[in-house]
């Protein structure tokens, strides 16, 4: 049985403003899924802005306005009368500072799972450690499981971030800048699994080095101050942009 | 001299002036209590309840006021703590417009100066309307009122702290915003919150002017929640007013008990306070 390709992400004439200001602007795009998609740009530009609108987190705040249409696998998830919590479900987040749960290593990813499903202690047990396995961190806790997350290394604790979020079986990982607050080593290990789990999960990263990007992007959207310049397979964008702008950032000259 | 140097010495100065008063005062207060209650105190005092001539320096003790204390102070701040954590929750910006908190913050702040007198005269005058006398049930109700201001705001302070970034890893989780606040952002907030539930319970179980017409007097141990009942201040109180010396010397051993009491609270929380930070993220 071959799986359905799911995970899919459309924006249609999305515009984002906080009060009056207005930081995405008009923005169309197509995220292909099970690929990986690298969201780059200037600090500032709206990056984390637009991901963030992706599993509607910035409703949290109340002077945000969001217009257009987010669609998953052609779903419009800014529809009214959806329940938010099952959105948030379908896309695991994963934030530039890694924020554990102020909860046990064991806990922290057993949360997801227990908040959504009503299993045994057996299944948990086994769905926990299949999770800390993939996200490559399973042989450096497994025997202090019980012990406080918060005690990890910032490279631990970001791979727990990421076993916690493919715990509650999303379709889209969004990271942001997960890299960023990380040694070179953890670095390439957080890079490594991205690549890994594309192959199960729509990967949209956010990302400031360009070079990190090259590394591992399929598919590549150019923000410049809340617009979309460019954007395409990763070898186009690259290799050969179009845009004068585009051009510009790969050689350095906007930063 | 250079004037910044003589700053720093006069800052300084100033700050070991006031450290010295502090600490010097606590010292006075406790070693009072202790040499005065300390050789006044009999097991009898803690044992029994007061006879008949006990104000007059007879035998018996003062077993009423240290379970009426008791009775009083801990379902109040039980109850303080539940309906504080409620509106603690309630005033974060999940849950609220930050121009409606920050008008229930000034309110609690006002409620936080009101003096503990006026708690009990607002109570007993609720009791005259519906027809009750001074009892441990209303003693509780006005020591619960006036527990909720202080346990409410510094709970809110130590929920306020919780990290952004922290609440928005639940909500991506798919948590509601129930079970953000209730499983992940009071975990967090725990130590803080503890902190406040110990301050409130510190002034509950020490006032006197909000039991004074509430909960009434007696000698007698209350055996239901319409009884009226002593407790340890306002058997102070009366210990002390009284023109017998020895009977006033037994006040500095009801203080001591007191002490005593409000110590061991201390020394729980601190261990409760030390087992719910373990997992915070500091
Ligand atoms: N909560 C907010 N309220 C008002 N303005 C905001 C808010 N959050 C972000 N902004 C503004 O929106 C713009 C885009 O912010 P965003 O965080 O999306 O940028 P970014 O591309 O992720 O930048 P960086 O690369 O530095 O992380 C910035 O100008 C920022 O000042
Ligand atoms: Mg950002």
């Amino acid at each position: 049985m071959s799986k359905k390709l799911i995970g899919e992400i459309e924006t249609q004439n999305l515009n984002i403003c906080y009060g009056k200001h207005c930081i995405i602007k008009n923005v169309n795009i197509k995220i292909p899924a099970r690929q990986l998609t690298a969201i780059i740009g200037p600090s500032g530009c709206g990056k984390t802005t637009l991901l963030k609108s992706f599993n509607r987190l910035l409703e949290i705040r109340d002077d945000v306005k969001i217009s257009g249409k987010i669609l998953v696998d052609g779903n419009n998830i800014l529809r009214s009368g959806l329940n938010v919590s099952d959105i948030r479900k379908k896309m695991g987040l994963l934030s530039q500072k890694p924020y554990p749960l102020p909860m046990s290593i064991y806990e922290n990813v057993a949360y997801g799972i227990r908040i959504h499903n009503h299993i045994d202690s057996k299944k948990l047990e086994n769905a926990v450690n299949n999770c800390l396995q993939e996200a490559g961190i399973w042989n450096e806790i497994r025997d202090r499981l019980h012990d406080p997350a918060s005690g990890l290394s910032l490279g631990q604790q970001q791979r727990l971030c990421l076993a916690r979020a493919i715990a509650v079986q999303p379709e889209v990982l969004l990271c942001d800048e997960p890299t960023s607050a990380l040694d070179p080593i953890s670095a390439q290990q957080i890079e490594k699994l991205l690549l890994k789990l594309k192959k199960e999960y729509t990967v949209v990263l956010v990302t400031h080095t360009l070079r990190q990007a090259k590394r591992v992007a399929d598919y590549v959207i150019f923000l410049y101050f809340g617009e979309v310049i460019e954007h395409g397979p990763a070898d186009k964008v690259f290799n050969n942009p179009k845009h004068p702008r585009t051009k510009a950032y790969m050689q350095g000259e906007i930063s | 001299m250079n004037k910044r140097i003589l700053e720093e010495k006069i800052f300084k100065i100033l700050m070991y002036v006031s450290i010295l008063i502090v600490l010097g005062s606590l010292f006075i207060i406790i070693s009072l209590v202790v040499a005065n209650g300390a050789t006044s105190l009999s097991i009898e005092m803690i044992t029994q309840t007061p006879t008949g001539g006990y104000y007059l320096g007879k035998s018996g003790g003062i077993l009423n006021a240290i379970i009426g204390s008791l009775f009083l102070a801990l379902p109040a701040t039980g109850l303080a703590f539940i309906i504080s954590l409620g509106i603690a929750i309630y005033l974060q910006r999940d849950f609220t417009n930050p121009s409606i908190s920050s008008f229930i913050r000034l309110s609690l702040d006002i409620l936080w100066g009101i003096p503990s007198i006026i708690y009990g005269v607002f109570c007993l005058s609720i009791m005259m309307f519906l027809g009750l006398g001074a009892s441990l049930l209303a003693g509780i109700i006005a020591l619960t009122l006036l527990e909720i201001p202080i346990i409410t705001r510094s709970m809110d302070e130590s929920i306020k702290m919780v990290p952004n970034g922290l609440k928005e890893t639940a909500y991506s989780l798919g948590s509601t915003k129930f079970e953000t606040a209730y499983k992940v952002v009071r975990k967090q907030a725990m130590p803080g919150i503890l902190a406040g539930v110990l301050l409130g319970l510190g002034r509950g179980i020490g006032d006197a002017a909000s039991i004074l017409f509430t909960a009434g007097f007696t000698d007698n141990i209350p055996t239901s929640v319409f009884d009226s009942t002593a407790a340890l201040p306002t058997m102070i109180f009366h210990l002390f007013s009284s023109p017998i010396p020895g009977v006033r010397q037994k006040a500095y051993a009801a203080a001591l008990i007191l002490l005593v009491i409000v110590l061991c609270i201390s020394i729980i929380s601190r261990f409760l306070l030390r087992k719910s930070s373990k997992f915070i993220l500091k």
